[in-house]
């Protein structure tokens, strides 16, 4: 498929054109493209087993790579103990400066929001699925696997296809008590898992552009759960405002043309949408959630964490929603911050003393219970209640474990009542 | 490995939307070694695979396999297990880079699912673009892949191609004045 010629372009489109030092591109052509961010997690460590095989003596740009441990910190087992070690020796081989060891770490891409290493324009890759949520800041933010992140040492570059897009035009005011998350649960019940496979999506409408960063963070991260090669927003004087203190390069700003070739809209009107919620196994099977509050959902555990949101305002609102309550008997509510920042304000707004003397486990900063390779592991048959992201049988522990998606307050919800709840009862 | 025109093994089913957990779940993400990664492939998605699968073998899958995470162990683990090729109606597209990557010749071909079962003898002609089951005769068509990924393949993955352009370029360094 290509564009109608001289139609505008997408966001996607432009900032592709400009890594590969082109004019213009159409979907479909493949393009090399020149990185302004690499980013990688654990899973670097099988990064460098392939880098010293291409025969790779340095990277290509030191300034431009950021490691940030986040699924096992600190290291619970050997074995992650191992990748950690791995990681560390190659950054004091390679003089990769920007380590975020433990002690200064957080979740990998709460770690590029928060200091500001990805910015308008640019074209960012990281070893992490999530890597989409960096696409808020108006940017192209890719996962790709550990054996690509070792060419992107090498090369400074990577093939991309170019992807069509879809637009995602959000309308309406959100109501109290549903949230960022709610709108991209939404969304995913339209587009669905498979829906935006090797596409962009592009955020518009006043809906959009009336979001905070962080609430624009949570929903570029899910837009991986639609299949999507990016989720982006259009930089704005939000964007600009939240990264002109910390931006770490100069930023490029671009923006789709009013004539841009969209293969698809969709239309999202949000004025009197309810809490919405992803039952098991899919992240895609969302339900508005009174609905399913109705068929009283019994909870062993909540967590309130994850890249997706465990950001200092999703935290504070939990906290406002705990504060005066218990958690309920038999349920284990875990809350873990997105990074080491985000726990220190917690400590100091007392949101750590509200979530432990309610009943909670407040974690330090980490993936936590999200993955199911750490912490918080469910055993078969138990439910979880959860404000992360996927649901996919065994996600977080046991296979027969079901696992319900929703917003922040919706866990803690969940957590004081021991079932599913609607937030808006208890506000 | 390098890719051969015409691929043919012995075929395990998937269903739809087999995600990333269901290939190698999370509590093995600290494994680094292959051959100790394969022997948990499948572990949640079709148990038997791992006991059950010979070299050359054929994973047949549906719509968006390999969706989730973006972890490479996946593809590791059955290129361990040394699978002649991957067929699906539709890839996660991490998935994809990552296996393409990795020189697992892997074929979106539409409707490939429905064609086979388990333990059917599978025919891949990859320049023709088709994907035949030898037993019953019915096949599904692909599109050829792209210059690009096919010379990937050719040369035996991503880190065969890196090795050759460094190669190149020191070459091309030391031949300058």
């Amino acid at each position: 498929m290509s564009a109608p010629s001289g139609a505008g372009q997408t966001l996607a489109e432009k900032i592709l054109a400009r890594a590969g030092g082109l004019e213009r591109v159409v979907p479909g052509q493949i393009v090399e493209g020149k990185v302004d961010l690499a980013m990688m997690h654990e899973q670097g460590a099988q990064t460098v087993g392939p880098f010293h095989q291409m025969g790779a003596e340095k990277v290509w740009d030191p300034e431009r790579v950021v490691i940030a441990i986040d699924h096992w910190v600190p290291a619970s087992t050997e074995g992650a103990a191992v990748l950690h070690r791995i990681l560390r020796k190659f950054a004091a081989e390679m003089q990769l400066p920007h380590f975020y060891d433990v002690g200064n770490h957080g979740i990998c891409h709460q770690i590029l929001a928060e200091n500001g290493w990805v910015v308008p324009g640019d074209l960012a890759v990281g070893t992490d699925s999530h890597t989409n949520m960096l696409g808020a800041m108006g940017a192209l933010a890719a996962g790709i696997g550990p054996t690509e992140m070792a060419a992107v040492l090498a090369l400074g570059q990577l093939w991309l296809k170019v992807p069509p897009t879809i637009r995602v035009r959000v309308r309406g005011r959100l109501g109290p008590g549903v949230t960022a998350k709610d709108l991209v649960l939404r969304v995913l019940g339209e587009i669905k898992t498979t829906g935006a496979t090797y596409k962009a999506i592009e955020y518009c409408g006043p809906t959009i552009e009336g979001l905070s960063m962080p609430e624009r963070f949570t929903i570029c991260n899910m837009t991986t759960e639609m299949g999507a090669k990016a989720g982006m927003v259009s930089p704005d004087q939000k964007t600009f405002d939240y990264l002109a203190p910390i931006a770490k390069h100069a930023m490029h700003p671009l923006r789709p043309d009013p004539d841009a070739f969209y293969e698809r809209t969709v239309e999202i009107e949000v004025d009197g949408m309810e809490p919405m919620v992803a039952c098991p196994y899919s992240p895609d099977n969302v339900r508005p959630l009174p609905e399913v509050a109705r068929e009283h959902v019994k909870v062993d555990q909540v967590f309130l964490g994850s890249c997706t949101n465990a950001r200092i305002e999703d935290l504070r609102e939990g906290a406002a929603l705990m504060k005066g309550h218990r958690v309920a008997p038999g349920v284990r509510f875990i809350v873990s911050p997105a990074s080491t920042k985000i726990y220190e304000q917690c400590l100091r707004e007392g949101i750590i003393q509200t979530f432990t003397e309610a009943g909670a486990v407040f974690t330090n900063s980490s993936c936590s219970a999200c993955f199911g390779g750490n912490m918080g592991i469910l055993a078969p048959e138990e439910v979880c209640a959860s404000s992360s992201n996927r649901n996919f049988p065994g996600r977080m522990g046991a296979k027969q474990a079901r696992i319900y998606l929703l917003s922040p307050a919706a866990t803690v919800a969940a957590a004081i009542r021991g079932e599913l709840a609607d937030p808006r009862e208890m506000m | 490995m390098t890719v051969r025109d015409v691929i043919e093994g012995r075929v395990w089913v998937l269903g739809d939307d087999v995600d990333t957990d269901g290939i190698i779940g999370g509590k093995y993400l600290t494994i680094i070694d292959p051959e100790e990664l394969k022997k948990h492939v499948f572990e949640i998605a079709l148990p038997e695979f791992a006991g059950g699968a010979r070299t050359g073998d054929i994973v047949v899958a549906g719509e968006n396999f390999g969706c989730g995470s973006s972890r490479e162990h996946a593809p590791q683990a059955l290129r361990a297990i040394g699978v002649g090729a991957i067929v699906a109606d539709s890839f996660a597209r991490i998935f994809y880079r990552n296996s393409i990557n990795l020189g697992i010749p892997t074929i979106e071909a539409k409707g490939v699912r429905r064609l086979f079962e388990k333990g059917d003898p599978a025919r891949i002609e990859m320049r023709a673009g088709r994907v035949t089951n030898a037993r019953s005769g019915a096949s599904a068509t692909f599109p050829p892949l792209p210059h690009h990924l096919l010379e990937l393949l050719e040369v035996g993955g991503l880190v065969e191609k890196v090795r050759l352009e460094l190669e190149h370029r020191k070459a091309a360094a030391r031949a300058a004045p």
